[in-house]
Parts: C-alpha cells; structure tokens; sequence
C-alpha cells in the first residue's frame, strides 16, 4: 500500500485537495454534494477532459502542443460543412470526418516536428496561428448553427431522478469522454506502443540507441491528441449546438494548466490518465463549488488561477529546496 | 570596410540571418506586388501598430533568454493599464491632471512588475516550470481583471493622453518613439550589463552558473519583474491608444510575441538571441500585415501568414545547418 | 597465437571520416568468446566511434569486413546488432528513470514496430531472472529513479543480459562508482566472462585494466597501436602506449612549514557527511585530499565554498573566521573552486570560451558603470596566453574545446577572481592522459607564486606526485596524514584500498 502512495503521490494529494474543497463546499453549500451535481460536473467537463488526455500523450512523449483548440475549431467546422454536403450523415459519419481531420492536423505538427527538427513548441505555435488565422479569414467569423439534428439533440442515455428531485443523467458527451479516457489509460499504459512512447519521453536519445523509430513516435502522439481533439470538438460542437469559430480560442492553456496540474511533467516521460482527470476535474470543482456559493462568476476565474498558482508551487516545494542549507546532496540532482 | 562589416555582424550576431532575409523577401515581394507597398502610408501604419506588440514582445524576451516563458504579459498589460485608468478617474477622469497621470503610470509600472516579482520569486525557488508558474499567474490576472472591470471597459481619461497614443513628434509616432527607447534599453541591458550577462548564461545551465557564484535566484526575480514593467509600459501606450482599457485587449498578442522571439532568432531552451534581430522580425511581422492589408486580406490572414512565415523560416535554418555539416563531411 | 579459438567478432579495414579528419584509420579488433578485453586509449583516439560501428549506430568506410558469430557484413545495424547478441552499457547508461527496473530490464520485450499487449507479468519474471543471474535482489516494481547509479548500472547490466548477449560493451562503466560498488561489478563481469559471454571493457582507469582483462587493445589518434595480453603490464607501460610519450613522475613535496597560513579548519563537521575535520593550508602549499568516492571529499569541499553550511567546526582565513551564507561570500572572501563535474557545474558549455572565463569576475571587466567588450577580449586573451590554451576564436562555445583545454579555462575564470585559494576538485576528469601534465604545471606554478591550492582526487598518484602533504579521508573523517618525500606511492594506496 505505501509503494501505491508512493508511486502515484500527485494523485492522492490531488484527491485530497478534492476532497478537502468537496467538503468545504458541502458545508457551506446544501446543493453542492449531490449526486445531481456531480454529474452535472462530469458533463461540463468532459469535452475538456478528452482534450487532457489527448494532450497527457504528447506531455508523455516529451512533446507541448498549443494548436490542438484551434485545430478542434477547424475540425469543428469542417465536419460540419462536410456533413452539409453529405446530407446530414449520422453519428457514426461524424466521428470518423472528426477524427480522421483530427488525425491529419496533429500530423501536420508531428511532420514539422520530425521532418525538419522544429522544437514542438515552436512548430505548434506557428501551426496555432496558420490553423486560426485560415479559419477566420475563410470562416470571416461566422458561426454556423443549422447542424444536424442528430447532433445538436441531447443523447440522455441514462437518468433517473433522485429523491431529492434532482436528475442523475449520463449523457453522450460522457460517455464519449469515458471510451476517450479507457482508451488512453489502455493505450499507454498497456501496449507496447504506449510504453515506448513513456520510454522516449523520459530519454530520447536512450530510446533511438534501442532502434524505437523516432518519427513514428512523434506521429501517434500527436496523431492521438489530433484524434481526441477530433472527437472534443465534435463533442463540444453537440454540446454547445453550435459551432462558433473561436469559441474554444484560449482552451489549450487551460486544459495545459489542468493536465499538468495533474503529474504531468513539462519534457515527457511522466504522467498519468488517473491524475490528468482529477487535475481538470479539480478546476470545474472548483468552479462548479463556487458558483453554487453564489460567489460572483467574475471573482471565481482569478481564484482558479491562485489556487493553481499555489498548487504548483507547494507540489514543486520540498522544505529543503527553500532552506538551502538542508539539502544532503550539495545541489546535485 | 571589413572592421565596419564584422563589428556589424558582432553587434547583429548570427540570428541575424533568418529576420534579415524575411525583411528582404516581404520588401521584395510586396514592392513588386503592390504599386502603394513602398509607400509613406504603409510605414505611417507599421509604425503605429509595432509599438503594442513589439513592447509585449520585449516582455516576453527576457524571460525566454533564461529558458523559461512569461504567458501572462497580456493581461499583466491590462491590469497595468486598470491600475493607471484607475488613478486617473479617482483623480477626476477627464478632468484629470498630468500628476495624476504621472502617479498612475508609475503605479502601473509598479503593478506590472509586482506580478512579474511573484512569479520570480515562485519560479527561482520553487522550480516550477516558468510555463505553468506563468500560465496560472495568467489565470489568476484575467480573472482579477474580469472580476473588477465586470467584462467591460474602463474609458474617459484627460485629452492630453491623445498624443501618446496618436501624436508624433517630427515625424516620429510617439508610441513608435516609446518603444524604440525601450528597446534601446533592453539591447543596453542585455549587452552590456551584468544582469544581461547572467541571463543568456542561466538561459544555457543555471546550476553552473550558480556554481560560479552568481545569485541565481536574484536574476531570475529580476528578469522576471523587469518583464512584468515592460508589460506595463504596453499597456499605458494601449490605454492612451484606444483611450480606453478592457481586460482582454491584446489577448491574440500572446503566442504572436512567442513567434517573434522565435523569428528573431531566439533559442527556444535559452541562453541565445538578441534585441535587433527581435526587433527586425516585428518590423517584418508588421509589413507582412500591411502589405497583405493593401492586397485586400485582413488581419486574420496575415495571422496565418505569420505563422507559415515562422514555419519557413525554421525550414531554412534546418536546411542551412544540413548544408553546413554535409559541406563539413565533404571537405 | 595459433592455440586460440576462433574470434566471436572480428573487423578489419575500418576506417571512419567525420567532416575531413579521420575518425579510424585502417582499425583492426578481434574479441575471443568469453574474454574480458580492455579497450584503452585517450578521448578522441577513436573508441567510442569503433563501438559504434560494431552497434550499427555508424556507417565504417566502404571496404570494411566486419566478422561476428561466423557470418560476415559490411556494416551491422542497431536492429542486426541487439538480435544477433551484441549490448552495450553505455557511459550514461541510456536507462528510463521514471520507468520501473521490470520494464527498464525486459525492455527488449515491449520493442517491436506493432502495437501488443504488454505482459507485466512475464516482464516482472524476467527482470527477477535476469537479476537473479547477477546475484542481486532489487524491487522490481520501484521506479529506477529511486535507485542511486551502482544500481542503474547494475540494471543496464540485467537488461543486456535479457538480450542474450554474447557480446557485451561497457563504456567507462566505473566512472561514478565507489570501491566496493567498482569491486561488485567487477566480480559481476567475471560471473558474466565465465557463462561465456565476452566483455569489452572500456576504462581510463588503469588499475582496473589489470585487474579485470586478459587482453588489451590500444588505440591511438584513430590508429590501433596493438594488442597486448594484460599480463606483464604495467600502468605506466599503457600510459606510454596511450599518449605516445614516457612520462617520468618525481615528486614535487616541498617544505612550505614556514609560510603564513592561509586557511585554518577546525572540527568541521556536516553528520553523515565528514565528521571534526581540521587542517592548514599555507600559502604556496598544496595539500592533496585523497580517498574513495563517498568519503565525503567534495561536500567538504562545497563546505568550504559556501556552497553546504556545515553544522559546527570553524573556518579561518588568514585568521578571520568566515560564516560562508553562500558561494557569493566566499568568493568575495578569495576562495575558489572548480568544480568535479565539468560538463554540467563548472563551465558552461554551449556559451563562448570568453563569457564563461569572465563570468565569475564581471567586476573587472566594467568601464564608466557598463560591460566592456574590450575589457573582456584583453582579459580574457591575457589568461589564453598565460595558461597556454589552444583555442580559435573567443567567441567559439567552450564544448568545442578539448577536455584539458577546457579545464585551463576553466581555472583561469577562477584566477580572475584574483583567489587566496584554489580548491581544484577532481581536476583531470575527462582530460587525457597526455594534457593531465599540463595541468599540473599549471598548479604547481600556481602555487610558486603563493597560491595556497587544495587537490581532490581519487586517483592516488595524482595527490602523491603533485600535493606537498596528503590528508587520507574515509568515511567522512581524517584516517590518514602522509608526507610524499617520506612515504611511498604504495603506503598511500595501501591505507585507501584497505
């Protein structure tokens, strides 16, 4: 049981710090801990929390990319252009237009990245401005709201109502998150594929010595965050029932904020799906708990930012890094 | 003549090379393309529009020498800019006075700089990723912003704020001027200073220069409040040039100062890239957008643009590093 | 000759350009079944480069014959290599610290260009047999990164040994090892050479060149020199088969008792690290520590720079007690210190050669309040005079220098600061044999001229040779005081071994 806690640390203080606030919200709050409003949460947070498991991917595999919102909104409105077209389409037709576009952008970066050696973080800036630039020059900022009625119609595949006379419903967008978040979790942590992506994040140049093929890496890493920037932006298009073009302009950085508020390191090799869930669900909690307390929805946006604020730096503080002098080891790592 | 040619490349260094050629094609290109591209107009509106971004830029340099990333600029500018509209409306909005002008920019400057100080601090001894360390402090101070604007603006400041925004002085915008002071500054800062110094060396390997007996900790602060300040002197020239604040103003200049770092030559782990390269990119940056604005696109194409042109730009450095080394193999 | 077995691997004709200067010359290497080979030469001699063709990562020059296991290339391929037995453990292990030691030993097992299902299983027992094999028991299921480097090193080991490895290159594998953990895996590459797998061994350590391998082969500027069997050598003899030189050493000890002193230390002590420490160090003298890694050497040493706040003891100089709150006090107080670990503490490397030999002492080169580029270029052309360092421009980042360059530079940016002492902490690191001379020139004109210099180092002749007296730690205590002109080389090397 200790080498559990152990090993997963981010994660069990992250559920602490839940449970810390879930309680403090539950006091202060009679609405907040019912099980209406937890599924609630988890159905205002899933389109953000398939876009953090796509991301935790690239994190893992060493990678940062900042054009996969931007690429969601393009995915976003093609397919809805495509399936005009077609006639409609369905969902099935859908996911696959989503996804496949999906695919092709997060390519697009991996090909940059590898082919000629542009550090992600420069290769998807510049890609986050070609891909939102295009989608407002050709889009001129319209949003387009006549889609599908498969799409814009809620899927409620589970409710029922409590006795408090609050609904518990599952919808589509979460169970879409949920297939998103198994299949991560089964990718990474139990192919070999996934493993060989954790191995070339932690040591590139250790993995290439063992023949991993480079490339091929940085062309599922992104291609998944491609796909599951594909499938949220499908998600988020049936969510909102709309699809505005800069609607989810901005999102990168705060799903970035929640993925790696949840133990994933910034230069790869570390992280889990457990913790980039608990990490976004963290935020919306917060969030969630604090609109509910009436707090005004203009104050709770800078409490997020200082509560992440804080997070990040008690879970970088050890007491011997600020008291110098503690440290055993001379400085060395 | 070949003093004046290497003491040009010592002062321009080798970054120079990817913004040079850029500034070369888009002149070339656009001169061609567009009989009113070399024209007083278009560098009447370059002029005007470089000074917010190049200034945000310049926020955004330091702390990318040292290895690390400011993503609060934006809207560490725009409290910047509510701190100094606040001031002036206590002190009689319209009505208000030079002095009260003076007092605000300086509480401005001092309220950039505070949000540049906690981060310093969070990033130089927690070791927090300046990445996320930045991106909550950003958070944090778009919520700040929204929280006390309400989402709206902040407008009805004294008219003598006019000409910093929209004057020039023989010739020469003010903003424009603003701005090339500032970049003069910080080229004096990172040349010619010891906290310059430290900063491209902790860019490349903070521990050994913190074995070399240099404060680390206090270059970093320092970097990262001088940031914080620079992002304050953009968002008073924002203020007087929209004559009006909003949180959010700016906001799609954030990753675009990113770019420009980048095209100017900037390493992207640290420790390499100067000022005048920088600044040339920005230049390129808004001639690339005029020029493409004669041509009848707007803004959010130039955007795109931009990108490609950072795009190619990594390409050829890629190639001319292939060239070299197969050059190297053969001889 | 004629009584051998036929070579598990053989080249000849290898020759290797990069960017115009010849990496290999004409090599030739063989490596018997089940021999522990040495492979010496200094850096840049073509080692490393040779390992590399045999693991496929290079490409040798047309009209290369590369014989391994009966079957003949042109030139072998990573892939080629691994599958038919072929492991390196390289210098820096290319291990996966945030994985666990199952998956960092089995990895071999999750390679493969299609995607499976990993076995965590299957993985777990064969990193145990693997271990098992070794004599070594470790949590498989803790990440590497909780094990210090003995046990990386030994997990390197394991996972060549998962390959079914016939053939297993170590790179400078006791670089950062103590004793006793050197001794482990020496007995290990014994275990290993006995069930018949062949190991070359890649070491500047001398000793253990003797000590571990039947055969030698020596490289040189690119070209083999030969190949000797180990019995019979001496270290001196594969110095001089090295570098191409003789070296004679005499001892240096001279009799500095009546200089002023300079540092004065008293019962320092920093529990579990070094305990009640006392000593002098006079001007113009230099006083050699001397003892295994982990004899708490070097945090007596950052003790002394400030740089470790030791719980009580006191420090002296000339005299004035010091209460170091940082490096910064004690360099303004005139103490200096390189660093062991050039390559990541003591310079800079991507940086040019000026900006890390004025970085300490930025003061000086300040004209009317700003940094002056002329200051910098005088002073730091003064110092590439003075401390003869062979370099081309100024402004070339200092990784482009030699390893013994490099370290003048690196003492030079330390004399800037104009110091009362030098602390020179494992000054011949990743420097040659032949430059090491240099050196300490260097050091020994130093101190002629006053300098008061404490030497660090592990290698025992370094101290015996170059230091006027020698302080023997172990443990973290004083266990030994020797005086060169009255000792032999032996007696120190004797009470260190013990």
């Amino acid at each position: 049981m200790r080498k559990v806690v152990q090993s997963h640390a981010t994660e069990f203080a992250l559920l602490a710090v839940i449970a810390i606030i879930s309680l403090f919200l539950s006091i202060i709050t009679d609405r907040f801990f019912s099980l209406g409003n937890a599924f609630d949460l988890l159905n205002t947070s899933s389109v953000n929390i398939i876009f953090a498991v796509g991301l935790l991917v690239v994190l893992i595999a060493g990678g940062i990319d900042i054009s996969f919102a931007v690429a969601a909104s393009v995915v976003q409105y093609v397919t809805a252009i495509l399936l005009g077209w077609m006639g409609g389409g369905s969902w099935l037709s859908g996911l696959l237009i989503a996804g496949g576009l999906g695919i092709l952008l997060g390519a697009v970066n991996a090909f940059l990245i590898h082919k000629f050696r542009i550090i992600s973080i420069v290769a998807t800036i510049a890609t986050f401005n070609i891909y939102f630039g295009l989608l407002m020059f050709f889009t001129r900022g319209v949003s387009i709201y006549n889609l599908p009625d498969w799409l814009t119609s809620r899927v409620i595949l589970f409710e029922h109502e409590m006795a408090d006379g609050s609904w518990i419903e599952i919808t589509l967008p979460v169970l879409v998150m949920m297939i998103c978040v198994v299949a991560t979790w089964a990718f990474i942590t139990r192919t070999t594929t996934g493993r060989q992506l954790y191995a070339f994040g932690d040591n590139p140049e250790g993995a290439r010595r063992f023949g991993i093929n480079i490339g091929a890496m940085q062309f599922i890493a992104f291609g998944w965050l491609g796909l599951m920037a594909g499938i949220g932006g499908l998600i988020q298009a049936h969510y909102a029932q709309e699809v505005v073009p800069n609607a989810l302009y901005g999102r990168e950085l705060d799903v970035l904020a929640a993925v790696v508020l949840g133990g994933a390191r910034l230069g790869g090799g570390k992280g889990s799906v457990l913790g980039c869930v608990l990490g976004v669900l963290l935020i919306s909690i917060t969030q969630n708990g604090l609109n509910l307390a009436g707090v005004s929805p203009y104050a709770f946006k800078m409490i997020v930012g200082a509560i992440i604020l804080v997070a990040i730096t008690l879970s970088n503080t050890r007491i011997e890094r600020l008291l110098p002098f503690m440290r055993q080891d001379g400085g060395r790592t | 003549m070949t003093a004046i040619v290497n003491r040009t490349r010592a002062l321009l260094g080798p970054e120079m090379a990817g913004p040079g050629f850029a500034l070369l094609a888009v002149l070339i290109f656009f001169g061609l393309g567009s009989p009113q591209f070399l024209s007083r107009a278009t560098f009447g509106s370059v002029a005007f529009q470089l000074p917010e971004l190049g200034l945000l830029t310049l926020a955004m340099l330091l702390p990318v020498l040292t290895g690390g990333l400011n993503l609060a600029i934006t809207f560490t500018a725009n409290i910047a800019g509510l701190t100094l509209a606040w001031v002036l409306q206590q002190n009689g909005g319209v009505d208000a006075g030079p002095v009260a002008f003076l007092l605000g920019s300086l509480l401005a400057i001092g309220a950039g700089a505070l949000s540049g100080v906690v981060m310093g601090l969070v990033i130089a001894y927690t070791r927090a990723h300046p990445i996320l360390v930045s991106l909550s402090m950003m958070i944090f101070l778009r919520g700040l912003g929204e929280f006390l604007t309400r989402g709206g603006d902040v407008s009805g400041f004294p008219s003598f704020l006019q000409p910093l925004g929209h004057g020039s002085i023989l010739g020469f915008p003010v903003p424009l001027i603003v701005f090339i002071g500032c970049v003069a500054i910080w080229h004096l800062l990172l040349t010619r200073m010891k906290l310059g110094f430290n900063t491209y060396m902790i860019g490349s390997n903070i521990e050994a220069v913190r074995y070399s007996g240099i404060n680390t900790r206090k270059v970093l602060v320092l970097v990262y409040t001088l940031s914080g300040a620079m992002c304050a002197v953009a968002g008073i020239v924002m203020l007087a040039r929209f004559n009006s604040v909003r949180v959010g103003h700016g906001e799609s200049y954030l990753l675009i100062t990113v770019l420009a770092c980048f095209l100017g030559g900037v390493n992207p782990f640290g420790g390499f890239g100067r000022v005048i390269p920088v600044f040339v990119a920005l230049v390129v940056l808004q001639l690339l957008a005029s020029g493409l604005n004669l041509m009848g696109a707007n803004q959010h194409l130039a955007t795109a643009v931009w990108g490609i042109l950072l795009i190619a730009v990594m390409i050829l450095r890629f190639a001319a590093g292939r060239i070299k080394f197969l050059k190297r193999k053969k001889g | 000759m004629e009584s051998s077995p036929e070579p598990l691997l053989s080249l000849r004709n290898i020759n290797m350009t990069f960017g115009g200067v010849k990496a290999l010359k004409n090599v030739s290497f063989d490596v018997l079944p089940g021999e522990v080979h040495c492979l010496a030469g200094e850096n840049g001699s073509g080692k490393s480069t040779l390992i590399k063709i045999i693991t496929g990562v290079y490409r040798p020059q047309p009209g290369a014959v590369i014989e391994y296991d009966g079957q003949a290339y042109s030139h072998m391929s990573p892939v080629t290599a691994q599958s038919s037995g072929i492991q390196v453990i390289w210098q820096d292990l290319a291990l996966f610290p945030e994985m666990t030691v199952a998956e960092n030993i089995a990895f071999q097992t999750v390679l493969g260009r299609w995607p499976r299902l990993v076995n965590y299983n299957s993985l777990r027992k064969t990193a145990a047999r693997a271990l098992a094999r070794l004599g070594v028991k470790l949590d498989v299921d803790l990440p590497l990164k909780d094990y210090p480097i003995a046990q990386r090193q030994i997990v390197a080991i394991a996972r060549a040994l998962v390959g079914e490895a016939k053939l297993v290159f170590m790179d400078e594998p006791t670089a950062s090892l103590t004793q006793s953990e050197t001794d482990h895996l020496l007995e290990i590459v014994r275990t290993l050479s006995t069930s018949g797998v062949a190991v070359v061994f890649v070491s500047h350590r001398l000793a253990e060149v003797l000590e571990i391998s039947t055969r030698l082969t020596v490289l040189r500027d690119g070209a083999l020199v030969g190949v000797y069997p180990t019995s019979g050598m001496t270290q001196s003899r594969i110095t001089e088969l090295m570098t191409g030189k003789t070296f004679d050493q005499t001892i240096r000890a001279r009799d500095v008792s009546g200089n002023p002193v300079v540092l004065e230390v008293e019962g320092l002590s920093r529990p579990g690290q070094f305990e009640d420490i006392s000593f002098t160090v006079r001007r113009g003298e230099t006083l050699g520590i001397t003892g295994l890694l982990g004899a708490g050497r070097t945090e007596l040493a950052l003790s002394l720079f400030g740089m470790l706040k030791p719980r009580s003891g006191a420090i002296r100089l000339e005299g004035k007690p010091m209460h170091f709150s940082s490096n910064r006090d004690a360099v303004a107080a005139g103490v200096a210190y390189l660093s062991e670990d050039r390559l990541s503490l003591g310079l800079i490397q991507p940086q040019s050669i000026a900006d890390n030999l004025v970085i300490a002492s930025l003061d000086r080169i300040i004209s009317r309040g700003l940094l002056s580029d002329s200051r910098k270029r005088d002073l730091v052309a003064q110092w590439i005079a003075d401390l003869g360092v062979k370099i081309g421009k100024q402004d070339d980042a200092i990784s482009t220098l030699s390893g013994g360059n490099q370290q003048r530079v690196a003492i030079a940016k330390w004399l800037a600061t104009d110091p009362r002492l030098l602390i020179l902490d494992a000054p011949t690191v990743g420097v040659d044999v032949g430059a090491r001379a240099g050196i300490f020139d260097i050091v020994a004109k130093l101190a002629d001229s006053g300098l008061a210099i404490i030497l660090i180092s592990d290698e025992v002749p370094e101290v015996y040779f170059h230091a006027d007296r020698v302080l023997h730690m172990a443990k973290g205590r004083i266990a030994n005081w020797f005086t060169p002109r009255d000792c032999q080389l032996q007696d120190i090397e004797a009470a260190v071994y013990a």
